[in-house]
């Protein structure tokens, strides 16, 4: 008996060994916090799918006005023919203008770090862009520009560059002073100084921003497609949701919806995880406090 | 000082004056001798931080000028210790050292014997890849001193490194300082307002007084080196702690000769 003991005492891992029962009962508390924060959305997820599918049947309710999750499922694997490639669209849009809202927003917080006066001077400029709604100045770029991938490229990116721009500005100007103050007692030139200290430090306003241009990027290209219209095969999503509208093709608009949504979602965990890699051992956001 | 002793640095007739007229500094004379330990002593806003501020060149004196004897310096000539550790919350304990080196152009491979040197003097071999939050209060200070050494400063300049640690901690640092200013040979300023902290360091201690921030009065710290925790308890310690105590308050207008606490 007292070696069977023994032998459950040592399959425990050590952490667990000579803990008091508060601190056992601590641990189990956080493991099932662990479960409970991926559980708890999926059963609510389930129910709500549940609910949606009834109100359908309970309330006869024909397809083309609202089709079953079930409907949704299938249509999006028998139309993904159609719907694939118009994703494809969508999701290069996006990326391409978050790419371009990455290297414009940075560029340009780097160039207002560098003197007060351009900062000054071009910041208004950037406000007027973001506070514009895009679908006021579209026909103005529909006007001036002819290429469709280029039309929604600068569409996407007014929408995304901004946070982009406004965090990393933030971030290169919340330097530690005593730490300016230690770079220049070393003689660090402007741009080791940018490289060394005011980079890193942005870090984490400029991964804030990006979290948010990620889900404006997705929104500008869909909003820019729904505008401007289908153009041929180079139509993405929203061309395909307008297009479903038209000919009633309701489960076909769910399925493409969804599609957005998911893209939309896994935009933002790719994001998070990757701002969670590159702060997690020293900024506080991503640090996991001892309890 | 030893009348030996060759001038490094002196301060002549500096005064500061900020924007908002707030007069910092006001005539300040003052020669620093190579080796010296010298503390700045005084109330907070009597323009310690300033002097010192001035003389690492981060800020420049409105009147006065600065004779460097021996030629203008170098960067990298000066240490410099702030209040806060001052980390790169970001780096390891072995690029946060080697930033100053790096700055200059100096390799990872060119500056691990010298980062290695300074990491065992502040006893911190082993915490190389540790990034700051990991590490106590105690220990950030010993990085930023690590730091502060790595180029081989001439002079190290302190602005109250150790006033926000607590007691036990302060006690050992200021002994492994005292340790690494006698074996580095480095000239040290050291800014405080602990009577208790500019005794046991300093061989030299320049009492200031506000509104103007000035010079109230130069001291000698007479008792030899190397100094340990039985100099800390000694009669002589509490004389000398004494007779400081009583020129703060004088400095500070009020009569303080008795009752060193």
């Amino acid at each position: 008996m007292a070696s069977n003991d023994l032998a459950v005492a040592a399959e425990k891992p050590a952490a667990e060994r000579g803990m008091d029962a508060e601190e056992q009962a601590r641990l189990r508390a956080r493991q099932r916090e662990r479960i409970g924060r991926w559980l708890m959305p999926l059963l609510i997820m389930g129910a709500a799918l549940i609910l949606w599918d009834r109100i359908c049947v309970w309330n006869e309710i024909p397809p083309y006005i609202l089709p079953r999750p079930w409907l949704v499922l299938t249509t999006l694997w028998a139309d993904a023919a159609i719907l694939l490639p118009a994703l494809l669209v969508t999701l290069k849009i996006t990326f391409l203008s978050l790419l371009l809202a990455v290297t414009g927003g940075v560029g340009l917080a780097v160039l207002f770090a560098q003197s007060r006066w351009v900062e000054m001077s071009l910041f208004p400029f950037a406000i007027i862009l973001q506070v514009t709604p895009i679908v006021a100045i579209f026909p103005l770029i529909n006007i001036y520009v002819d290429n469709q991938t280029a039309k929604l490229l600068l569409c996407a990116w007014i929408v995304a560059f901004f946070p982009i721009l406004s965090n990393t500005t933030l971030g290169l100007n919340s330097v530690d002073r005593n730490l300016l103050d230690y770079f220049k007692l070393n003689g660090a030139s402007r741009w080791q100084t940018l490289w060394h200290l005011r980079l890193p430090a942005s870090m984490p306003y400029f991964l804030g921003g990006l979290k948010i241009a990620g889900g404006l990027a997705l929104i500008g290209a869909v909003v820019a497609e729904f505008v401007a219209g289908a153009a041929g095969q180079e139509s993405g999503l929203a061309s395909r949701i307008i297009e479903a509208g038209y000919r009633l093709k309701i489960p076909r608009l769910f399925a493409a919806l969804l599609l957005i949504s998911l893209t939309g979602i896994l935009i933002f965990i790719t994001l998070s995880a990757i701002s969670h890699l590159i702060l997690r051992r020293w900024h506080e956001s991503a640090i996991e406090r001892e309890r | 000082m030893t009348a030996s002793a060759l001038t490094q640095l002196a301060l002549r007739h500096i005064g500061k004056r900020f924007a908002s007229g707030v007069a910092a500094l006001d005539d300040v004379n003052l020669a620093i001798c190579q080796g010296d330990f010298l503390s700045l002593l005084g109330p907070s806003g009597c323009g310690k931080s300033t002097a010192l501020r001035i003389i690492a060149g981060l800020s420049a004196p409105t009147s006065g000028q600065l004779d460097w004897q021996g030629g203008e310096i170098q960067r990298g000539d000066i240490g410099f210790v702030f209040q806060e550790p001052t980390l790169l919350p970001w780096a390891s304990v072995h690029d946060n050292v080697w930033m100053p080196l790096r700055l200059r152009g100096v390799s990872r491979q060119e500056a691990a014997g010298e980062i290695a040197d300074a990491l065992e003097r502040v006893h911190l071999t082993g915490f190389e890849k540790a990034v700051p939050r990991e590490l106590s209060g105690g220990m950030k200070m010993r990085v930023s001193i690590a730091r502060a050494l790595v180029t081989r400063p001439k002079m190290l300049l302190m602005d109250e490194p150790f006033a926000a640690l607590d007691e036990i901690t302060r006690f050992r640092l200021n002994a492994d300082l005292l340790d690494l200013w006698r074996d580095r040979g480095f000239t040290a300023i050291f800014v405080t307002h602990s009577v208790f902290e500019s005794v046991f360091l300093s061989n030299r201690i320049a009492v200031m007084a506000a509104r103007p921030g000035r010079i109230f009065r130069e001291m000698t710290v007479d008792a030899p080196y190397p100094r340990d925790d039985m100099y800390r308890t000694s009669p002589h310690y509490a004389e000398i702690c004494r007779e400081v105590s009583a020129t703060l308050g004088a400095a500070m207008g009020e009569d303080m000769s008795v009752g060193v606490q």
